[in-house]
């Protein structure tokens, strides 16, 4: 009996990854870009085409505060899509009880703003606390219509004003009289500013350190195959309501921050059509990525938001009716580029750029 | 006592509506596992199909003969518009669940965006018979027309649904598809027919809950399939998803809950009622009245 000595497997080039050229700061660009995001509102550069006024001006400034908002709050909807596979059709629920909650007792009980943004990010983590043990006992689509169905219960409790509380349809405006200085009035839109790219900031770092401990690792197990978690000894019921917790603690207190930067909460954020659109920023993005959501996110609001001074633009309005009016409407835009993403580029944005480097190389004529 | 039948029955029209969203939505589920967020979309279809037909095609009508033609041209538009959706997006994705729930999402958000383009975001006042505008004395209630238009309408569709599982071979193939897809498809038979057929049964369904429903309401408006929507995936939840029948008991139960509810207690209590009745059945029963568990 003799033993081969195998000669070790040949890695062919082409497998091996190649260090880019920028391996070295590739580590350091998110410091690089949280540098220049906070430094951006001291630019007086403005941007024809991109923002309407300069970049520090109030209104620029406040469509850039929300952009981030949702790029954290998709951020945290991806801990439940893209990184544990739960496709919870409720998150604006939780969302609009940051909202909803710190109005409330600011406005109503006349609370503190930091005693009102305490209670109701405690609130808002109990609440999901309890509906995610109810929801998480089905599975797959059965969880996300139980999921809707609660969001709904939010949306009809907002919309009837039970007690007086909430304003019903006309919403309730923020009463600013208790609000510290520096978050009031338009000269400060600045400090709201940051205070988003804090909540950003500190949504992708949390959903970042939950993702490459242990428990994200048991997390994306029951995103690839919850048997086999199951198997393991590992109970997936109190990983996912870990999960969901804290994706709706996260989403409250992107609501304590939204509230403050819109001055009042409005009926339209605790519909299903909010959790619709935190899905498709996240499937833009690229699920289960670091920055996809991210991204997703703030694309998404800025297109929503300019998609709109873009539909009643001259050049649309000239186009004839059959193409002009469904221009008009952001959503269609959108839920059209969705449908061509899932299609298309089931990773997202993210996933462009390996795409686009394939590309590139394979065009690229051989040494 | 007045008070009691004319809540029941207008309940019952509330049920009715529920079921012929549902049984489609229960039955493309059950067969395809798809969870159709497009359902709204083929009943606003259906609902401005019939609309528009009332007011400008030839030979159709807001009265008699005339509105039948209407109604069948809506939910001829809503059929066609759902055989479309299945051929040309559903089909290419089958077996991969989350990205069917992710193009149905898409193409609601899109499609409601698109009828509101077209038609304008407000209500419009919807054409219908003069008859229904009046009311039918029962057992000394006063019962609009619109609702028992409705309840008839439902029972007939179902019916013919259940005629249709039960005696004929496509029935038969989805029934079994229902119950175990692969060893259909094992058995040589081609299930994605099946699938085409059973969207084509749901989006006429709705397109008839839309046309009937903008009736009942008086008006029609992009976003109404969308809030009758969710009620309908609680009705599919708790009736068990892929059986019709409990779909049928389980929107009567909603329909009836939300109304006496909505009576006798606040406004918007009912339905509150409703969804924690859902609760309440998927931690006795997580697979509904009747049906399979409702897995991924």
């Amino acid at each position: 009996m003799t033993v081969i000595d195998a000669p070790p497997a040949q890695v062919p080039d082409e497998l091996t990854p190649q260090r880019g050229r920028w391996h070295r700061v590739r580590p350091f660009l998110p410091l690089v870009a949280l540098v220049v995001l906070a430094i951006l509102p001291y630019s007086t550069i403005s941007l024809p085409g991109i923002f309407e006024g300069p970049v520090n001006s109030p209104g620029t400034l406040q469509l850039l505060a929300i952009c981030l908002i949702f790029g954290g709050l998709a951020a945290g909807y991806d801990l439940l899509f893209g990184r544990t596979g739960m496709l919870s059709f409720g998150h604006a629920l939780y969302f609009a009880a940051g909202v909803y909650g710190t109005d409330i007792l600011v406005t109503r009980a006349g609370l503190p703003l930091w005693q009102a943004a305490l209670l109701t990010v405690t609130g808002g983590t109990i609440l999901a606390a309890l509906l995610g043990a109810v929801a998480l006992r089905t599975v797959g689509i059965a969880f996300a219509m139980v999921t809707l169905a609660f969001a709904q219960v939010g949306a009809i409790l907002v919309a009837r004003d039970f007690g007086g509380l909430t304003g019903g349809e006309e919403g309730l405006p923020l009463d600013v009289s208790g609000l510290p200085a520096g978050l009031v009035g338009v000269t400060n839109t600045v400090n709201l500013y940051w205070l988003a790219l804090a909540y950003l900031t500190l949504v992708v770092f949390v959903v970042h350190r939950v993702s490459g401990s242990p428990t994200g690792r048991v997390l994306a197990g029951l995103r690839d195959d919850e048997r086999r978690i199951g198997v393991l000894g590992l109970d997936p019921y109190r990983y996912k309501l870990v999960a969901f917790t804290l994706a709706g603690g996260l989403a409250s207190a992107g609501g304590v921050v939204y509230v403050l930067i819109v001055g009042g909460a409005s009926p339209h954020i605790t519909s299903s059509e909010l959790t619709l659109s935190l899905l498709v920023m996240v499937v833009l993005g690229g699920p289960g990525t670091r920055w996809g959501p991210v991204l997703g996110g703030v694309l998404y609001m800025y297109l929503d938001h300019r998609l709109t001074a873009f539909g009643t633009s001259d050049a649309v309005d000239n186009l004839p009716a059959v193409l002009s009016r469904p221009l008009s409407q952001p959503l269609f835009v959108l839920g059209t580029v969705f449908i061509l993403a899932v299609y298309f580029f089931p990773g997202g944005l993210t996933s462009l750029a390996p795409r686009l480097s394939h590309l590139t190389r394979s065009l690229r004529p051989p040494r | 006592m007045g008070t009691v039948i004319l809540l029941a029955l207008t309940g019952l029209g509330l049920a009715a509506l529920y079921f012929l969203v549902a049984s489609g939505l229960s039955l493309v589920f059950g067969l395809a596992d798809v969870l159709n967020f497009a359902h709204g979309l083929f009943l606003g279809v259906g609902a401005y199909g019939t609309w528009w037909a009332a007011g400008n095609l030839p030979g159709a009508g807001p009265d008699g003969f005339g509105f039948v033609v209407a109604v069948a041209f809506g939910v001829a538009a809503g059929t066609l518009v759902a055989v479309l959706v299945e051929l040309v997006l559903i089909r290419p994705l089958y077996s991969r669940t989350i990205e069917q729930v992710l193009v149905t999402v898409g193409l609601s958000l899109a499609g409601v965006a698109l009828l509101q383009a077209t038609w304008g975001a407000d209500a419009r006042p919807f054409p219908r018979p003069d008859w229904t505008r009046q009311v039918t004395g029962i057992l000394g209630a006063q019962v609009p027309n619109g609702g028992l238009l409705l309840i008839i309408a439902a029972v007939l569709v179902l019916g013919a649904i259940l005629a249709f599982l039960r005696w004929t071979r496509y029935g038969l193939v989805i029934r079994a598809g229902v119950e175990n897809r692969e060893m259909v498809t094992a058995l040589g038979i081609d299930v994605r027919k099946a699938f085409t057929l059973v969207f084509a049964i749901g989006g006429a369904a709705a397109a008839l809950a839309g046309a009937l429903g903008g009736v009942y309401f008086g008006t029609v408006s992009p976003g109404q399939g969308g809030s009758l929507l969710i009620f309908a995936f609680i009705v599919v939840v708790i009736g068990g998803m892929g059986s019709v029948v409990g779909s049928a008991y389980a929107a009567v139960v909603v329909g009836l809950v939300q109304q006496f509810v909505n009576y006798y207690g606040t406004s918007g209590l009912g339905d509150i009622c409703v969804v924690g009745l859902l609760a309440v059945v998927l931690l006795l029963r997580p697979q509904g009245i009747a049906g399979k568990v409702a897995t991924a």
